[in-house]
């Protein structure tokens, strides 16, 4: 089978990539390989032959227009995709520290222990406490006592800066924050669970300026420690925010293809290719 | 023909983006006398519903008067009904409608919810409208249709089988054994909130599944990014989310529960003996009661003490609603709090 026949080909001798990428598992910290991936929705391809490599302990962004694929692409790097709605189908390999995230035994719950998720839009859950939310993954897992509790709270919070807002609100409802402050809750709830890796669909559209800016900061800090794949259409986020960014088109046929990945720096300074240098020049999308 | 949209006056005669003059912003004549109409018409229509309540209640309270000044507080709380002996208590009707709607509530509610969460989350795609149909046909059975299947089906299977078994199984537990004692007779209270648990289903289940529907799709995912199964997913994100509408489909099954007549009837036995406490007993709800009784109501106390039971199940209805609305007020209220004790 050709398609195999390339997967196993491209696993041996990865993509040539325009950039020298040192990755794998001699470096501290997660990293992600993502091979040929290609994503249907029933009958309709959305992504294809994306090959891509997510650096450990840094910043990966993900940019292009509406539609391109970019949810599309990152809801398959912790196999969200299969719990949303419409058919949809994966073929291609996805990574975490070389395991085939994909394999026939791998279970895709703790798939997304490892590789956690925030979302667009703030989520907390309305009917738990600040504290709570913060321990709702951890209660999937253990049965922590009241100490560890208290403790994850305070370090994932303050790991979100957000302690010092809500450390007199613990037991308020998660949903009557503000919505940046709900917005970092999601990351303290994601963080609590010790991700490998973290996904982040863009986190900042639903927020004001100042509450961008917050999250902007809070990434910033947390790429030392973990491994952070955005999505964001906002091309200057990007630029402060990341380390590598990918830039994501869909051709004529609507299929959404990675045109090209780079340092940030180097990507919105000199584009490889015209496509990346019209888009990052504002003159379409 | 040439009559196609480029021809016609009105696109011609304008530009596009040109400004129709004053006439665009002028209001019709007569335009906001519609508007007042129109508010007064549906002001009288909901003033409409608070009227009849009313009328209907003046009316239970005008007829019942004779009873409730003759009997007092033992008219609620006496056990005997006897028209021969003018002694009327209507603790045994009140009695019964309570613990037939009950137990109505008990079982419909986690088989409902269960129905509506298979149809939600777990049925496959092409099943869940056929699923759904099905059981919101159920509701359109006529209250004496299952009054029937009920006398004629469900009633010997109860006697034969399902309460022998739960005698021998629940029976000797303790406390909740007394609910099953006695006799297996067949048409009691046990069997009446049989059928009603099976009346209400459809209301039950179709709430749910608006409900569960209306949780956001973000809430589920966002329990599912934490790496929780598609279990905890709607037992920790899902269920939470929804429980205050789930309590509200619990409700409105309550409340259908309570003033049904027709069916309950016919399978609950008919019977004022004593209050004992055990399910097995025939029985009688209070609009059985009216329903066996009103016809042979010859003389003015009799009357107006069936109308007294008639008045009280619009109490106990409006006091049920109410309880059950306090309980939904104190869980969505307490939900964000005692999570860190
Ligand atoms: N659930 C779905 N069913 C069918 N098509 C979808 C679904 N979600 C997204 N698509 C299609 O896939 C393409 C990529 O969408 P998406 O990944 O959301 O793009 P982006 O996040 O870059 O805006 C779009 O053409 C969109 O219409
Ligand atoms: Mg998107």
């Amino acid at each position: 089978m050709t398609a195999t026949h390339s997967q196993i080909e491209a696993l041996v001798r990865p993509e040539p990539v325009r950039h020298h990428v040192p990755h794998g598992p001699e470096l501290p910290g997660h990293w992600m390989q993502v091979i040929n991936l290609s994503v249907w929705y029933g009958a309709r391809q959305a992504v294809e032959g994306v090959n891509m490599t997510v650096r450990p302990k840094a910043a990966t962004a993900i940019i292009g227009p509406s539609g391109c694929g970019k949810s599309t692409f990152i809801r398959c790097l912790n196999r969200m995709h299969e719990v949303g709605a419409g058919v949809n189908r994966v073929s291609g390999q996805v990574l975490l520290d070389g395991h085939d995230i994909y394999a026939p035994s791998v279970d895709p719950v703790k798939v997304r222990r490892h590789i956690g998720m925030v979302f667009q839009r703030p989520n907390p859950f309305p009917s738990m406490s600040v504290a709570e939310n913060v321990v709702a993954g951890l209660r999937l897992v253990s049965n922590p006592t009241k100490s560890q509790v208290d403790e994850t709270v305070e370090r994932c919070l303050d790991q979100a800066a957000l302690w010092d807002e809500v450390k007199d609100k613990l037991s308020a409802s998660g949903a009557s924050l503000s919505g940046g402050q709900q917005q970092r809750l999601c990351i303290a709830r994601a963080l609590a669970v010790s991700p490998d890796v973290l996904l982040m669909d863009e986190p900042c559209s639903a927020l004001d300026p100042i509450a961008t800016a917050k999250i902007e900061q809070l990434i910033i800090e947390l790429k030392r420690d973990y491994t952070i794949v955005i999505v964001t259409h906002n091309m200057q986020q990007a630029q402060r925010v990341a380390d590598e960014t990918a830039f994501f088109l869909a051709a004529e046929d609507r299929i959404g293809r990675l045109v090209e990945m780079a340092p940030t720096g180097q990507l919105f300074a000199h584009p490889a290719d015209e496509r990346t240098a019209a888009y990052v020049a504002g003159r379409f999308g | 023909m040439a009559t196609g949209p480029t021809t016609h006056p009105a696109m011609t005669a304008l530009p596009p983006n040109a400004r129709s003059g004053d006439a665009a912003l002028t209001r019709a004549p007569g335009g906001v006398d519609g508007d007042r109409a129109f508010a007064g018409a549906t002001l009288a229509a909901a003033l409409a519903v608070p009227a009849i309540l009313l009328a209907v209640f003046l009316l239970l309270a005008i007829d019942a008067e004779p009873a409730l000044t003759r009997f007092g507080a033992s008219f609620v709380t006496s056990s005997t009904w006897d028209n021969v002996k003018e002694q009327f208590g209507t603790l045994p009707y009140i009695y019964g409608t309570v613990v037939t709607s009950l137990l109505a509530l008990v079982l419909a509610t986690p088989v409902g919810l269960g129905a509506a969460l298979f149809i939600t989350e777990y049925a496959p795609r092409r099943l869940r409208t056929p699923v759904a149909f099905t059981i919101e046909l159920l509701a359109a059975i006529p209250s004496i249709v299952f009054g029937l299947w009920g006398f004629f089906a469900l009633t010997p299977v109860m006697r034969s089988t399902v309460e022998p078994f739960l005698k021998a199984t629940i029976g000797p537990v303790p406390v909740v054994g007394a609910l099953f004692q006695g006799p297996s007779l067949g048409k009691d209270l046990f069997t009446g909130g049989v059928i009603l648990a099976i009346m209400i289903l459809p209301t039950v289940v179709a709430i749910s599944r608006e409900v569960l529907l209306a949780v956001p799709t973000m809430q589920r995912e966002g329990m599912l990014a934490l790496g929780a199964t598609k279990w905890e997913a709607i037992s920790g994100a899902v269920l939470p989310y929804a429980r205050a509408g789930i309590a509200g489909a619990a409700i409105l099954g309550l409340a259908r529960a309570l003033g049904e007549t027709m069916a309950v009837t016919m399978v609950i036995g008919n019977s004022s003996r004593k209050i004992t406490g055990s399910l097995l007993t025939p029985g009688y709800t209070m609009a059985s009661a009216i329903a066996n009784q009103f016809n042979e109501a010859d003389n003015e106390l009799y009357f107006s003490a069936v109308v007294g039971v008639a008045a009280i199940l619009l109490v106990v209805s409006a006091l049920v609603n109410l309880f059950a609305r306090v309980l939904i007020w104190s869980i969505t209220r307490n939900a964000a709090q005692g999570a860190r004790a």
